[in-house]
């Protein structure tokens, strides 16, 4: 079972060079949960979970791992408790599955040494959880797109991190994959209680997948909570800008956003 | 779980036998290159004369010809050849595109201009030569960087600012030959092409010395090398100090390469093929910083001997490897072009 840890941010502001894209933002992330951020494109959730990972330094504000504030902690010391899959991530060209499962290893390996039996089983069931095992010498660019985002989450789960970041980790994956991604995920938390924190686009299965909703406008948090608790068509119309009525996910029971539109706004039978 | 970690274990063996295997290979042909330098010239000495030369007995007429010339000439090549093929190898994969070199973009032309400058104009000395082609070779990265900036960092703008940019130095250091005085015009070659004619063993020295130092540190990188390779966010998200394992990688290979340049002249495509031909021998998945030197090693000195002997005339080596690098040259830039990611 995954270690429980206090995982805070307080009062940052962070941005790219010029752009303040996060407005004194206070977060506490709830641990051994899944945790979503939702928000309109640039409204800063991306920011936020970089901020948070430290790829980038906040203009001002503490984030604090644990008490201890995440610039002091020594970057592999770091790496050996949170992992994180970016947005894109880049692929080398002609790297086997293995091999590029088994870089997610590096904040646990000495200077100069090679793989330890240890390694080899981190690897080995980070390839088991994420059902890419038999994959294992073939190359990333043979891989589809759904098979090639496990073996990144799964190079994550080598890192073996009691919290794992996942930058948009179903975008331009079809929905089939989309819904696999996000089981395997779960299972990863209810499985080890790994701590998950993600930014998804889909809405509704934000609401199906987190336990937690942090609902991000212009930079700054506008509501969290329970699904069930804070998604509402008024905290949709703020932060989207979209008229909707809510209703209940027929399979899962969570808040289901169904959009209105310009054409379909006659019709009154939900609201 | 025993039988994956068994099925991923049996992968890598693989792999790693294959570099291994591979790498011994390169590394014994380097050796008989080495051999074959020592023994052949205007006379061939049998091995027992080169051994016997080398522990230091007086052989007459071998001890010249070996000791003077042919020896300080095998090791300019195997030490510049190493120097650039672990420099372009770092280049290429730091920059993840084979053509970020520093051949194509002009980091050994800066050396080139650096060194020739202060030959030609300022008549200075081996040692001078040696430190003006390092900050030559420097200043010429940092203003790729500073240039290539710009809103948002390319790969791509660099490469070809980088071309730009080699292609001036390139006149520069041919206005300085032409203002240049009579005598200096044979050695034009040298730095247009680089060869390994009139090594010395005096002059040997400080590349000798800087590979001996900056090799290893470069070599105790790979692991972060590999990792820069995943991208900005996935290295820095694995611990690895990004800007830190940058600087330090370029500035040492910027180091080996322009004291290579200032011994042997920038021998053309020597760094930009070696990487390459390493990843296609040894496949991706190790580091291939050894291997690279290795295959820039046999690159020098095999083109060398094909320069030598192989025709009636005498080409410098920065001829031949100019002849093979060309066309892999072409190839590439028409490949890329085609995928529409230059």
């Amino acid at each position: 079972m995954k270690v429980a840890h206090t995982f805070q941010a307080e009062g940052i502001t962070a941005g790219y060079e010029n752009r303040t894209i996060l407005h004194d933002v206070s977060i506490n992330i709830p641990s051994n949960k899944i945790s979503v951020l939702i928000g309109a494109n640039g409204c800063g959730k991306s920011t936020l979970l970089k901020t948070m990972g430290r790829l980038i330094k906040p203009f001002s504000g503490q984030i604090t791992l644990d008490g201890k504030p995440i610039d002091k902690i020594p970057p592999k010391q770091f790496a050996q408790v949170l992992g994180f899959l970016p947005q894109s991530p880049i692929v080398p060209e002609g790297i086997t599955v293995t091999d590029l499962v088994g870089r997610g290893r590096y904040p646990h390996q000495k200077f100069l040494k090679g793989w330890t039996k240890k390694d080899y089983e981190a690897v080995a069931e980070a390839m088991e959880i994420m059902n890419i095992t038999e994959y294992a010498d073939r190359h990333i660019d043979e891989l589809s797109g759904g098979q090639r985002q496990r073996v990144w989450i799964a190079m994550a789960l080598a890192q073996q991190t009691d919290i794992l970041f996942l930058d948009e980790p179903t975008t331009y994956l079809d929905i089939t994959y989309q819904v696999e991604i996000l089981d395997l995920l779960t299972d990863l938390n209810r499985k080890y209680g790994t701590t998950i924190v993600m930014v998804l686009h889909d809405i509704n299965l934000s609401a199906r997948y987190a336990d937690h909703i942090f609902a991000l406008h212009n930079g700054q948090i506008m509501a969290e909570g329970e699904p069930s608790k804070v998604i509402s068509s008024n905290l949709i119309k703020d932060i989207f800008g979209l008229h909707c009525t809510v209703i209940r996910d027929p399979v899962s029971d969570s808040p289901f956003v169904v959009p209105i539109g310009r054409h379909h706004n006659h019709v009154r039978m939900y609201s | 779980m025993n039988e994956s970690v068994n099925l991923i274990r049996v992968g890598r063996i693989k792999r790693r036998r294959r570099y291994i295997i591979v790498t011994s290979i390169l590394a014994i042909i380097a050796f008989v290159l080495c051999c074959a330098m020592l023994m052949l010239g205007n006379t061939i000495y049998p091995v027992d004369d080169v051994l016997r030369v080398l522990l230091g007995e007086e052989v007459k007429g071998a001890s010249f010809a070996i000791g003077t010339i042919r020896l300080p000439r095998m090791l300019a090549g195997v030490f510049a050849g190493f120097a650039f093929g672990v420099g372009g190898y770092v280049f290429q994969t730091m920059l993840r595109n084979p053509l970020a070199n520093p051949n194509v973009i002009g980091i050994t032309a800066g050396s080139s201009a650096a060194a020739v400058f202060s030959i030609i104009v300022l008549h200075a000395s081996y040692a001078v030569v040696s430190i003006a082609s390092v900050i030559g070779g420097l200043a010429t990265v940092i203003v790729i960087f500073l240039l290539s900036r710009g809103t948002s960092f390319s790969i791509g703008r660099l490469i070809l600012i980088g071309i730009g940019i080699q292609a001036m130095l390139n006149a520069v250091i041919s206005y300085l030959l032409l203002i240049g005085q009579q005598h200096d015009i044979p050695t034009a070659m040298r730095w247009l092409s680089g060869s390994l004619n009139g090594s010395k063993m005096e002059t040997l020295y400080p590349l000798i010395v800087v590979v001996l130092i900056f090799a290893p540190i470069i070599i105790a990188s790979e692991k972060r090398l590999e990792l820069l390779d995943l991208g900005e966010q996935t290295a820095t998200s694995l611990g690895v100090h990004t800007d830190k394992t940058r600087i330090v990688l370029l500035t040492s290979s910027v180091i080996i390469l322009a004291l290579a340049t200032a011994t042997t002249g920038p021998i053309a495509f020597v760094a930009f093929l070696s990487g390459p031909i390493a990843n296609r021998l040894v496949g991706i998945g190790f580091s291939n910083i050894i291997p690279s030197g290795l295959v820039g090693i046999i690159l020098v000195l095999a083109s060398d001997l094909v320069g030598q002997f192989a025709f009636v005339a005498r080409y410098p080596v920065g001829v031949i490897t100019g002849i093979l690098g060309a066309p892999y040259l072409i190839y590439l830039l028409y490949r890329m072009n085609r995928k529409g990611n230059l």
